[in-house]
């Protein structure tokens, strides 16, 4: 599953994708993420399931251009923390 | 009081059901769904994966009143008592707070398991527009979703957004869509933000547009934005629009437009679709804690 | 040497009028429908305040959202530039302009020669721009003058969850049945502004000198949750223009740089 966690508004579109085929639960992004975006919990997509995946928290959906922005200067190239402490490259930013 | 209540133009109408065909009482499993959102609640209750009854309120200042609420209405006349529901599901944004559920679940996912029951098992697209919210989901021939993406920090394509319109305009919300569409379609309102859009409306009011030529114009920008929403998750057929919106006939035609698809007719209230996957996955619950017994 | 400097906004049309680098007057009006007559509007009452006739203006510079309407100014410049200008003029030490208008927020960093090194926009959200908090002064039926001064009489920090603008006159609907008194509201619809533009501020990278312009500059409140936000005190200016008119007055001063040769 391709879970999209964010907003578009008028502003611009501000997704992270979290592949859920890929996500091994392994929580190491949750550990890398200097703003605690990320948590792994249980699939809530698939109630009858019970396997352990990562997404973005409650706390973050809707402000997450604001969230990540001490990842992303306007400046110098930019290295998300996420999606390089996430080794079967399941993260990824629409922005 | 009256005359405050009068003003609220974007109020629509509540409704019960009870399918005069089953009785509850030759049941296997009775399941429920509810679904608490922002703006309406909904009650379902569904005898062995069948629609039983179902009531569709505004939702009160108060989660689990209104859960209750919606419950006590959906189960009247039915001579079916609460504690014979077997399990019940909360789910939309109050879902935590429905106090006879065993379990609170994502709206997605029951959307979802819903729009699979409501059109079939060749739903591969929903669209769900409520009032504070939009989703757009992506799911399998079992209505299990594949892909998701949602909305809800931004009032631009929401149920929320078409209200302030409605208010602005002094029109109630249910003929909102109606009243859009114009011979000949104008230009979208180039804002998607709601504050800026109303501007611009009044502008344009200002202007001498008509009522239904400014209506059509954001329901254009709406229906554009969804469109663009959508375009993330990629638009297989068959395509199905849920939530309040749904009946609104100035936007699902625009989307449809955009799309060059069609969104096929609900038999049941599109408002009920989360209600009823919640239901649905009461039941599958249900069966799954058999089967481990 | 006498040039004009205007500023077509998203809500008011200011102008500058400036003789040998010295403000003559200014003047503001709100911007109407047609664009180019709500800046002929300013101008002329600019210049009916200091009894100027309009041939006596050798060149006119023109900035804001409208700017390509002013038919006849000489120049247009960007809102950055004109900024950037205005208040390398007033505080030379700036390396951080933020600037927070009626449908934008933009943060500028200058380096020691006032060149713009780098910005960054929030725009067409209502919620990232003074747009917001004029809605919410509407929610909570408070005059937009007197939300600054509410605010720092606020004593307790409530939060204020939505972030987009319709879904927070809603939430602040529902404080005030709570009883939340209006000052706390009011600090959270300043802290709220303030946390967005900080984030959009260290994208940028932040510098010191920080100034504050832009219409929101002159509510404290907000002020004060940015001086909070931020850790840092802001420059706002007021001698010898006050923040809405920083960038007419930039717009002004780069249309005498044009003809003092660039
Ligand atoms: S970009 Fe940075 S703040 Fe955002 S989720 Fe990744 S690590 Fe966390
Ligand atoms: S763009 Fe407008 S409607 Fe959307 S979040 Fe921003 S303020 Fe709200």
């Amino acid at each position: 599953m391709k879970a999209n966690y964010g907003y578009k508004d008028g502003s611009g579109e501000y997704y992270i994708t979290i592949d859920t085929e890929l996500c091994n639960g392994c929580t190491k992004c949750v550990e890398a993420c200097p703003e605690n975006v990320l948590e792994v919990v249980e699939n809530e997509m698939d109630p009858l399931a019970e396997d352990l995946v990562a997404r973005v928290s409650d706390e973050h959906r809707k402000k997450i251009k604001y969230s990540c922005a001490p990842c992303k200067p306007t400046t110098e190239p930019r290295t998300l923390p996420c999606v390089q402490s996430c080794e079967p490259g399941a993260i990824s930013h629409s922005w | 009081m009256a005359n405050s209540e009068s003003k609220e133009y974007w109020r629509w109408t509540e409704s019960r059901w009870t399918n005069p065909d089953l009785d509850w009482k030759d049941g296997d499993i009775i399941s429920a769904g509810v679904d608490v959102g922002s703006v309406s609640t909904q009650s379902v209750v569904m005898v062995d994966g069948e629609l039983f009854c179902y009531a569709n309120m505004r939702t009160g200042s108060d989660s689990p009143d209104s859960a209750n609420n919606s419950m006590n209405w959906a189960l009247d006349g039915t001579g079916l008592p609460l504690d014979k529901i077997e399990y019940a599901v909360g789910t939309g944004y109050g879902r935590v707070n429905v106090p006879f559920a065993k379990r609170a679940l994502t709206e997605i996912a029951c959307h979802a398991r819903g729009a699979n029951f409501m059109y079939g098992p060749s739903i591969r697209t929903v669209l769900d527009m409520g009032g504070q919210d939009c989703k757009a989901i992506r799911c399998d021939h079992r209505g299990k979703v594949t892909a998701f993406l949602m909305n809800d920090k931004c009032a631009a394509g929401t149920g929320r957004g078409m209200e302030v319109f409605a208010d602005l305009l002094q029109i109630h919300i249910n003929d909102v869509g109606r009243m859009s569409l114009v011979d000949v379609e104008p230009e979208p309102v180039s804002s998607t933000c709601v504050v800026f859009a109303k501007s611009e409306a009044v502008a344009l009011l200002r202007k001498g547009w008509s009522k239904e030529k400014v209506l059509a114009a954001y329901c254009g920008a709406m229906a554009h934005r969804v469109v663009t929403l959508l375009e993330r998750l990629g638009v297989e057929n068959d395509f199905a629009i849920t939530g309040g919106i749904a009946k609104n006939i100035g936007v699902v035609s625009r989307i449809e437009k955009e799309l060059k698809v069609t969104a096929p007719e609900p038999s049941i209230d599109p408002q009920l679709a989360g209600a009823i996957g919640g239901a649905l996955f009461g039941k599958a619950l249900v069966e799954k804690a058999r089967k481990k017994a | 040497m006498t040039t004009i400097g205007i500023d077509l906004g998203a809500k008011n049309t200011k102008v500058v009028i400036l003789r040998d680098g010295e403000i003559l007057t200014t003047a503001s009006v709100l911007s109407g429908f047609d664009q180019k007559a709500s800046a002929d509007e300013a101008v002329n009452n600019a210049l009916r305040n200091v009894g100027i006739a309009r041939d006596e203006i050798k060149y006119i510079t023109a900035t804001g959202a409208g700017m390509d309407a002013i038919t006849f100014a000489n120049d247009t410049v960007t809102e950055i530039s004109a900024n950037a200008r205005g208040i390398t003029a007033v505080f030379p030490s700036v390396r951080t302009v933020i600037d927070v208008g009626a449908e934008e927020g933009r943060v500028i960093r200058l380096n020691e020669n006032g060149k713009v090194v780098d910005f960054g926009i929030n725009e067409k959200c209502a919620a990232g721009a003074g747009a917001f908090t004029e809605a919410m002064a509407r929610a909570l039926e408070v005059d937009l003058e007197k939300m600054g001064e509410m605010s720092l009489k606020s004593t307790k920090a409530v939060p204020m969850n939505a972030q987009c603008t319709i879904f927070a006159e809603s939430e602040v609907v529902s404080l005030i049945h709570q009883k939340t008194p209006k000052e706390d509201i009011i600090r959270a619809v300043h802290d709220a502004i303030a946390d967005r533009i900080t984030s959009m501020a260290r994208r940028v990278g932040i510098e010191k000198e920080v100034a504050l312009v832009g219409g929101v500059a002159n509510n404290i409140g907000f002020v004060d949750s940015m001086t909070r936000n931020l850790g840092y005190d802001l420059l706002v200016p007021k001698d010898p223009v006050v923040p809405e008119f920083i960038p007419a007055y930039g717009a002004a001063l780069l249309a005498q740089d044009e003809l003092n040769g660039g």
